[in-house]
């Protein structure tokens, strides 16, 4: 067993207990990489079908190739896809004009508020990673939040021998993060071995621009790359491990706390 | 699943290594400067932190590093447990900084779980602290003994080996009743980059290696392929022609074509195939740690919790055991309150029946007379299950040997399983039914088709209650009313069992513990495996015979049929003495229950 079937077992033992024990789960699906696997991952742990529905946030800011490539996959795979927008927020003229971490709040993590409200869900399961950023670093496989769906990082469960907090209050729902335990490299190199179709916008333009993580257009920046596919991704990385992944992403950047101030209140 | 025989092996694997020790005694300085040393860390983030540290008008903190929550910085301490990746030329890490303060044991237990290697910081100028004993007893507990210890701060002491010796001999002694030998002693400086990355002049009374080098010599575990195969049921899926029973392989190995049995159930059946989805070759075998579905030549009902097992290798399976348990929940750790057992897949309610000894994981005393733990303290303890659990001594199969304990919604105690005596009754007469269960020659006709023929299930319809409730006359005619919709039944009166099959008992109902209801068991056995609703009543029939009846008829339905309010304990039907009364509407009652339970079919439904 390589190191890479000891993280995709790992992932599929949490997803099967994610569904063995919660009546009304979903799977949040980003279209980027991360999320993508989970998907494949949810394939592999169910023997070809993907029992959990799917939820996709729709900021309708999102690049538009990753609109179209989720429609393709979702039919391709069948799988049960429900789209969420805060529409309200939208209407009223949100945008990240009015600052970064309002619009990412009322958008993204509102969007989701209406969303799981709608239809009830107390799992849902997200493809955060503890290498991304120093609170994910903290997470937990099962991450209870409040009836707010807030995250009280200061008394989190235990975890230990994969066992795993699966009952909780009502009002509360808990957060699943099966692919918590990868980097960023591990990603890459397990869609490389199993030949996942992964969206061309992480693939180096003839300008020799790619984007290294996915999200809103506006903030959403390319880093210099001539990787044209994934092999070449992987070798990119194996040799440039000291800039930070998410060093497109605008609003990490914001403030010191930034992060931990989206994630404690909702923020995936 | 995954790529069988990969050649990549150990070496490619992480080795995941846990920073434990008292508050403030420099562990989450120690990892940082460990990243910083070996060039790991992301461009700018050196200089993110320095501008943190500045705002907040604070010195260079490495700790900042890792502590990533504001509450951590401003304070000063690590609140939760985080885990980083970090590399030397050798391999890979996940370095797992658990904090120290006493009140977050928690998060320290979070990070220690999983890890194969554990560095021990003490400060050279505080030495041994109480969570430095405390850490040390967890991690014995834990099962991880690979560990080495840091100290720490050697420049607050002027780099002074006496410091050192001391502290060494003290924590040595430490380690020593608890059974744990530690690697080395490594004196640092990890503030100021001392034997960190590599040794410097300060200190040259020592010779050993440093950090870096101790980490790389850690050992990674080997899976546990070569003990028995163990592999708790986590789910069943249908979600096409195949019925795939789905969970992982604790330990040993798995073939296609291999016998398996279901623990506590006993049933038994043949591997047919290992199913997995997008893999280059179908595998045909599974081996420890792999996430894997098989299906079985026989659809036998098999639910999460059981354990499956090769026939000559079985698990333990019981409702009483001792463990060591330690405790990190509010409120205590105490006889006779109900907590649920956690212990793989496998979920009961359970309670602790003995503390055989309360200790202060803190100094390692005993506290006297104490039927309770309080938070942050550990214990040797009897556990009992309301149901019968299957699993393995710690020592033998760790993974199988484990569990947790939940209060209400929280997962509040962890335990190993040290001994086991089977010590009761129902632990002999579940021995003896395993060893029956294996040796029963099955009929060629299939429990199936002889329900088709009949139109119903076997199944033993058990009628409880006091004395003159009715009981007798109503079993009468709910045997006559089955016979006559043409259902096999038979009335198995215990007074017929005692005067012959029991005619060796001088008097049935003191003699033997039980004796005379488990000929009634294995007589009531024989009736089932032939197929037919076998009735049986009884007032004489304590909690105890009750259990061993259902042990004896496993894997056949029984129901109890309670007349009368008294709870017995948890009968599947209710009649009030009134309706007992009217014997025909109670029996007509009861059938629609049987219909219900799937127990009465009628003829020619299609199984």
């Amino acid at each position: 067993m390589d190191h890479l079937d000891e993280l995709e077992n790992q992932s599929i033992f949490i997803l099967r207990e994610a569904y063995k024990n919660f009546n009304n789960l979903a799977m949040l699906w980003s279209i980027g990489k991360d999320s993508t696997i989970l998907v494949w991952l949810a394939r592999k742990a169910f023997f070809g079908h993907c029992p959990i529905t799917l939820v996709h946030i729709d900021t309708t800011f999102k690049i538009p190739a990753m609109i179209e490539y989720r429609d393709r996959v979702a039919k391709e795979w069948g799988l049960n896809l429900v789209v969420g927008k805060n529409q309200k927020a939208l209407d009223e003229g949100m945008n990240h004009e009015k600052g970064r971490l309002v619009c990412c709040e009322a958008l993204k993590t509102n969007g989701l508020h209406c969303i799981m409200e709608e239809h009830g869900y107390t799992g849902l399961i997200l493809g955060i990673r503890r290498d991304e950023e120093g609170t994910r670093a903290k997470e937990r496989y099962f991450s209870p939040r409040d009836k707010n769906f807030e995250w009280n990082f200061k008394d989190q469960p235990p975890e230990l021998w994969d066992q795993y907090k699966t009952s909780f209050a009502d009002d509360t729902h808990i957060r699943i993060h099966p692919i918590l335990h990868w980097t960023e490299l591990n990603v890459w190199e397990y869609i490389q071995r199993e030949k996942i179709p992964i969206i061309d916008l992480y693939f180096a333009t003839p300008e020799g621009k790619r984007y290294r993580s996915l999200g809103c257009a506006p903030c959403t920046g390319t880093i210099e790359s001539t990787a044209k596919n994934v092999d070449e991704i992987v070798e990119e990385l194996k040799n440039n491990t000291t800039t930070s992944e998410r060093s497109g992403r605008a609003q990490d950047q914001e403030n010191t706390y930034a992060m931990q101030k989206l994630r404690a209140r909702g923020y995936m | 699943m995954g790529n069988n025989g990969s050649t990549s092996e150990l070496s490619s694997r992480l080795l995941r290594l846990v920073i434990v020790g008292h508050v403030d005694h420099g562990k989450s300085t120690l990892v940082g400067r460990l990243l910083s040393d070996t060039g790991s860390l992301p461009e700018g983030k050196l200089e993110f932190i320095h501008d943190i540290c500045k705002q907040q008008g604070k010195e260079f903190e490495f700790a900042f590093l890792l502590d990533a929550l504001e509450e951590e910085q401003e304070q000063g301490i690590t609140i939760d447990t985080s885990q980083i990746f970090f590399s030397t030329a050798q391999r890979k890490y996940v370095i797992i900084d658990a904090p120290g303060h006493k009140e977050f044991l928690k998060n320290m237990v979070t990070g220690a779980a999983d890890a194969e290697a554990a560095l021990l910081m003490i400060d050279a100028k505080e030495g041994v602290q109480e969570q430095s004993r405390r850490h040390g007893y967890i991690l014995k507990l834990l099962g991880l003994t690979q560990v080495a210890v840091v100290i720490n701060k050697m420049d607050l002491v002027g780099y002074d080996e006496k410091v050192y010796n001391n502290i060494k001999s003290e924590y040595t002694a430490f380690l020593d009743s608890l059974g744990i030998e530690a690697r080395e002693f490594i004196p640092v400086s990890a503030k100021l980059g001392v034997n960190i990355a590599s040794l410097k002049d300060e200190m040259p009374w020592y010779k050993g290696p440093t950090v870096l080098n101790m980490v790389d010599q850690f050992e990674k575990k080997p899976p546990p392929d070569h003990l028995p195969f163990r592999f708790p049921v986590q789910d069943v899926y249908k979600f096409d022609e195949r019925r795939i029973i789905a969970g992982r392989v604790e330990s040993g190995k798995l073939k296609t074509g291999d016998r398996v049995i279901f623990s506590p159930s006993n049933k038994q059946a043949v591997v047919k195939s290992i199913e997995a989805w997008s893999v280059p070759e179908k595998p045909d075998i599974a081996t420890s740690s792999e996430s894997i579905g098989f299906t079985l030549d026989e659809q036998i009902f098999v639910e999460r919790g059981d354990v499956c097992t090769l026939m000559d290798q079985l698990p333990i399976v019981s409702t009483t055991f001792d463990a060591n348990v330690f405790w990190m929940g509010q409120r205590n750790l105490e006889k006779g309150r109900k907590f649920t057992i956690k212990l793989n897949t496998q979920e009961v309610e359970c309670e602790v029946v003995e503390f055989k000894k309360a200790i202060d994981a803190s100094t390692l005393e005993t506290l006297t007379n104490q039927d309770y733990i309080a938070k942050n303290d550990v214990a040797e303890l009897t556990l009992k299950t309301r149901t019968p659990v299957a699993f393995d001594l710690f020592g033998s199969i760790a993974t199988t040997g484990r569990f947790v304990l939940v209060d209400e919604y929280d997962v509040c105690g962890g335990g190993i399983i040290t001994t086991y005596t089977p010590a009761t009754k129902s632990d002999k007469l579940r021995d003896e039914v395993r060893t029956r269960d294996f040796n029963w020659i099955k009929s060629d006709i299939t429990p199936d088709e002889r329900a088709y023929r009949n139109g119903h299930r076997a199944a033993l319809i058990l009628i409880t209650g006091d004395p003159g409730t009715g009981k007798g006359p109503l079993a009468r005619i709910l045997e006559h009313s089955l016979f006559q919709n043409n259902f096999q039944s038979y009335l198995l009166d215990r007074r017929n069992v005692n005067l012959g099959v029991g005619a060796d008992l001088d008097d049935p109902k003191s003699s033997g513990e039980g004796e005379s209801a488990r000929r009634l068991g294995e007589v009531a056995k024989l009736f089932l495996d032939a197929g037919h609703v076998v009735i049986s009543t009884s007032n004489a029939f304590h909690q105890e015979d009750q259990a061993d009846l259902r042990l004896l008829a496993n894997p056949y339905q029984v129901v109890e049929i309670q007349v009368g309010s008294q709870s017995s304990g948890e009968p599947d039907l209710v009649l009030s003495l009134d309706e007992a009364q009217n014997a025909k509407e109670a029996s007509l009652k009861i059938q629609n229950f049987l219909k219900e339970k799937k127990i009465l079919m009628g003829h020619n439904y299609s199984i």
